[in-house]
């Protein structure tokens, strides 16, 4: 990739190797683009997720990563360790790395368009200036924070390895250099009608300063700035005269400027463009839960079992959903999952508008991010890997004709059930609504049997009690509401439904009136 | 250079947004009608009474403080309302010259000169006024107003002032430095003053130097002359910006002096409408610590003496070191005003006001607070429980230890049983909390428990009614009784049988 200094040791060098920050495996090729979401996907509305993270960061086409579950323990093991470094204090400084590249590809599309020769060579040496910050920001980072993931360490190794050798070496001394001394560079104009004259800065006071020093006595607070905006850089042919004669004044500076330009027109590593596209995965993820982390929702790395059959979460949520609360400023109700020994299936019953599907989707969702080796909503996981996560919800606008509405959602369920394999998560939406409830029982109790054959982990949500009672592997489980209050719905989905209180101090506990509420409140 | 004719040490914001909360403190104490005779329809005045008087005073000497200066105002009401005048119109004279014409650095510089000329002549009047008013002044707000503005103010500054507005017009073409961005474009713009030049004629014209460092736009190179245009305006930009900014703090002085008189022309104003009515007016005794002080001769509500023709009912009190103020009794018996008179009373004098009464003192309070019942509000339907609960859980969110809180029929929007338990719970954890709480209430069972919770700390009042079943309107100490009189009302509106 690049000609290294002999390094201290062989192990340092194998060290730095090409590497890829999402998969262990440096040669693995990324999935390759599809064309729109899955079904299980846009079911457990992830599509909203995955969409706002995916188009606030379009030029990194992040979608095919979003869709595509990981195969093995250890590649979700290598992503969570990744995770675990971004959130400790990583993310910022590689978000300054994304910005400052950024910045660089559109200082080098600036290069490409111009004529004026040093003004291309100013854009060029930008283009360089930008990307040695950007390396040595991160690999300076990088050894501050040590990060302990594989893949972080790996990215650390390969910087160091191209920040030791001589190329990069001089492209920073010269960029510095340059940089410095056209900062530095101070010039005077004077402006009288068609008559333009430039010489060196010579200390003239600034004037504007003079006149708001005379003021200064009124100044009661900071006044608004009055300032005419000027929506682009002053960069015209006139300028280029200028530049011009600053060239004459400053012969030997303007003409180094001209041999950078030269010498550095391709300047960016290969392995750098890789991590700097791959790591926005973890960014975009991350910045989509900044907000809900802010409005005090828990996120954790789920330990992933593959072995085990064991469900268990603290504490989640739907992501989806509690992006919207969050944004509006209403509250995020969380659940707790729990399926051990010979639970496998979840049926979630209750009334209507209490969160049933909310907490199907819940149940869903945190498979399919876990698969993906993402933090998860909940203060705690352990969760088997799913391979995939199956959907099956009702689809309103296929009952009208009852009939085809039926056959066509029995395909869809057959079509399902043959595409799972026993490490499958499947997720199951009031299926079968638009029948009789005899039929509904009947069909349930066909569908339950067969997941409870596949010794399949799932969630069947349905207005149907008998349903919960299939059996030891089945797990009854209730939306709920407030005992005083039916109408209140609590969104809160658990094994029991809760009792009540008296409804006086119930209402003053609701309103945090009760005593012990008050005197915590009213402190100095 | 300030104000501080309100605060010793900062500034008056006369346009203070209501803190949380002060609607309900308006409308259950009336003020509105109290703001309304003090602005007699000036906005200013009335933003500055609302802002004074919601946002209270957090020390005794800062209420003695104001307390001189609205002495000094009363004495001489002419010059608070000369210079309330002058600090209008300047800003009024301001915004005519104002216009729309779009904006570029050029007209923004030429606007700005003008007020800047308009400024200079009205600073000159204010000197004037001060000048003349310095020494009739008695409060170290005004006298230290005055002596900043002559020491400030002196002829050599307008001088300096002149110069910059010649200086402005750029006999000489426009100096402005600059250095090199992204792509070489030109940044950092500033415009230069150009250094006197001591050098010979001979000198100078050789010093022009290098012609190649000269060049001229061809006439009829449009891009080129918008080019030299846009590079003049970018240095003047900043110049027009520095005087509009400056404008923009003499204004900044004159709008305080303006919103800080006006707080003083609206107690003049009320003043003049309460003494015409005969009424009595004193300064009140702040006294420091919020529970203890609490005390009253001839307290009246000044927003029902406003309202009435006729003379209003004044009463005493005395409920110093009492946390508690249990006022029960006759409906209709002059409970509700009773209450409003010391929500009044201590609003204007953690103003600095005088208030309504023939003396007062009281302690601080941290807050002032009202939590009424809208069932006896006629606008409204009766109130929901879960609305007035609602409206206590916001008031414990502010108020704070010291804080007083006015409580007119809380709870009433449920039955007596219910509103006992909730009203126990609340009043005796605000209480614990170290708030002074003055509550009415015709729930017998609530004021019976809150009165054997706080023994010593509670001063029970009881609106007066004669034995033949006349009010007085007086309040006066007494326990709570068991019944209401409601039936009197009754049989004054259907007739007695």
């Amino acid at each position: 990739v690049l000609t290294r200094t002999p390094g201290p040791g062989p192990a340092a060098v194998a060290e730095a190797a090409p590497f890829s920050i999402l998969f262990p495996d440096p040669e693995a090729v990324p999935p390759a683009s599809g064309r729109g979401w899955p079904t299980e996907v846009t079911d457990l509305n992830l599509d909203q997720v995955f969409d706002a993270i995916a188009e606030s960061r379009r030029e990194y086409a992040l979608a095919p990563f979003l869709g595509a579950p990981l195969p093995d323990a250890a590649s979700v093991a290598y992503r969570q360790a990744v995770f675990a470094d971004l959130e400790s204090g990583l993310a910022p400084p590689i978000e300054e790395f994304a910005a400052r590249m950024r910045t660089l590809r559109s200082h080098l599309a600036a290069a490409a368009q111009r004529r004026h020769r040093y003004e291309r060579a100013s854009w060029f040496l930008g283009a360089g200036r930008v990307y040695c910050e950007a390396l040595t920001a991160l690999g300076d980072a990088l050894d501050a924070a040590a990060p302990a993931s594989e893949g972080l360490r790996r990215c650390r190794a390969y910087l160091t390895g191209l920040a030791g050798g001589s190329e990069f070496a001089g492209l920073r001394a010269e960029t510095a250099r340059l940089t410095r001394e056209l900062g530095d560079l101070r010039y005077c104009v004077r402006w009288d009608g068609g008559r333009v004259s430039v010489s060196n800065y010579r200390d003239e006071p600034d004037y504007s300063a003079e006149v708001l020093a005379t003021f200064e006595k009124f100044r009661v607070a900071e006044a608004q700035p009055h300032l005419v905006t000027f929506r682009h850089d002053f960069q015209n042919h006139v300028q280029e005269q200028i530049v011009d004669r600053l060239a004459l004044l400053h012969p030997d500076l303007f003409r180094a400027l001209l041999e950078y330009a030269d010498r550095y027109a391709h300047l960016v590593d290969p392995l750098i463009s890789r991590f700097d596209r791959e790591v926005q995965l973890y960014l975009g993820y991350l910045s989509y839960v900044e907000p809900l982390r802010g409005a005090g929702l828990p996120f954790c790395h789920p330990e992933i079992d593959g072995a085990s059959r064991e469900v268990s979460a603290r504490d989640t949520f739907d992501l989806a959903l509690a992006s919207k609360l969050v944004a509006e400023g209403r509250p995020v109700v969380l659940n707790d999952i729990q399926l051990g020994g010979p639970e496998r299936i979840a049926v979630v019953s209750g009334p209507n508008q209490g969160g049933k599907t909310t907490f199907a989707r819940t149940f869903g969702q945190l498979h399919h991010l876990a698969a993906l080796g993402f933090p998860t909503p909940g203060t705690g996981a352990r969760l088997p890997l799913a391979d995939r996560v199956l959907t099956h919800f009702a689809r309103p606008e296929q009952v009208e004709d009852l009939h085809s509405g039926l056959e066509a959602e029995l395909l869809r369920v057959r079509e399902m059930l043959a595409a799972a394999s026993p490490r499958s998560v499947m997720v199951m939406n009031e299926s079968f609504a638009g029948t009789t409830s005899d039929d509904q029982l009947f069909l349930g109790r066909e569908v339950i049997g067969r997941l409870i054959d596949m010794d399949a982990l799932a969630v069947y949500v349905t207005f149907i009690d008998e349903l919960s009672r299939l059996g030891p592997s089945v797990v009854s489980m209730m939306s709920t509401v407030v005992a005083e209050n039916p109408e209140q719905r609590t969104f809160k989905v658990v094994r029991q439904p809760a009792d009540g209180r008296a409804h006086a101090m119930v209402l003053a506990r609701a309103h945090r009136l009760s005593y012990e509420a008050i005197t915590e409140r009213v402190r100095p | 250079m300030r104000v501080l004719l309100l605060h010793a040490d900062r500034n008056f914001d006369g346009a203070a947004a209501p803190p949380p909360g002060a609607q309900d403190l308006v409308q259950d104490l009336g003020l509105d009608r109290l703001f309304q005779v003090m602005a007699r329809g000036d906005e200013v005045v009335d933003r500055a009474a609302r802002a004074a008087l919601l946002g209270g005073l957090g020390s005794v000497e800062a209420i003695r403080y104001r307390q001189r200066a609205l002495a000094d105002a009363i004495e001489h009401p002419e010059m608070v309302h000369g210079l309330y005048r002058l600090a209008g119109e300047t800003l009024g004279e301001e915004r005519k010259l104002w216009s729309w014409f779009g904006r570029t650095p050029e007209l923004d510089l030429h606007h700005g000169i003008d007020v800047m000329e308009l400024l200079v002549r009205k600073l000159r009047s204010l000197r004037q006024t001060a000048a003349e008013n310095v020494d009739r002044c008695g409060s170290p707000a005004f006298r230290n107003l005055f002596s900043v503005l002559l020491d400030e103010l002196g002829d050599a500054y307008f001088a300096e002032i002149l110069a910059h507005l010649r200086r402005l017009r750029f006999p000489d073409g426009v100096l402005v430095s600059a250095g090199l961005g992204d792509g070489n474009a030109a940044t950092d713009f500033v415009l230069r003053r150009p250094l006197l030049d001591s050098r010979g004629w001979w000198e100078r014209l050789r010093s022009r130097g290098d012609p190649r460092l000269r060049f001229e736009i061809h006439p009829r190179d449009d891009a080129g002359h918008q080019a030299i245009a846009e590079a003049r305006a970018r240095g003047i930009n900043l110049v027009a910006d520095a005087l509009a900014r400056s404008s923009q703090h003499v204004l900044g002085f004159f709008s305080q002096l303006r919103s800080e008189l006006a707080f003083l022309v609206g107690c003049l104003n009320l003043r003049e409408a309460l003494e015409g009515r005969g009424c009595a007016l004193t300064m009140p005794e702040p006294e420091p610590g919020a529970l203890r002080g609490l005390s009253a001769t001839g307290l009246y509500d000044a927003v029902l003496a406003l309202a009435m023709p006729t003379a209003v009912v004044a009463n005493d009190l005395a409920a110093s070191g009492r946390s508690v103020v249990l006022i029960t009794g006759a409906n209709r018996g002059g409970k509700s005003t009773f209450l409003r008179s010391v929500g009044i009373a201590q609003l204007m004098m953690q103003a600095g006001m005088f208030v309504p009464a023939a003396a007062y003192s009281a302690g601080l309070a941290s807050g002032v607070f009202t939590h009424f019942g809208r069932g006896e509000d006629e606008t409204m339907a009766h109130g929901k429980l879960d609305e007035e609960l609602d409206r206590m859980s916001e008031i414990v969110g502010r108020i704070r230890p010291g804080g007083m809180l006015l409580c007119n029929e809380s709870f009433a929007s449920t039955n007596e049983r219910e509103a006992a338990e909730i009203g126990d719970q609340v009043f005796r954890a605000l209480i614990d909390s170290e708030v002074r709480v003055l509550l009415v209430t015709h729930t017998y069972e609530l004021a019976r428990r809150l009165a054997g919770h706080e023994a010593g700390g509670v001063l029970s009042l009881r609106a007066e009614r004669l034995a033949d079943g006349t009010r007085t309107f007086r309040v006066r100490e007494g326990a709570a009784l068991p019944t209401s009189h409601g039936r009197d009302v009754f049989n004054e509106v259907f007739g007695a049988r």
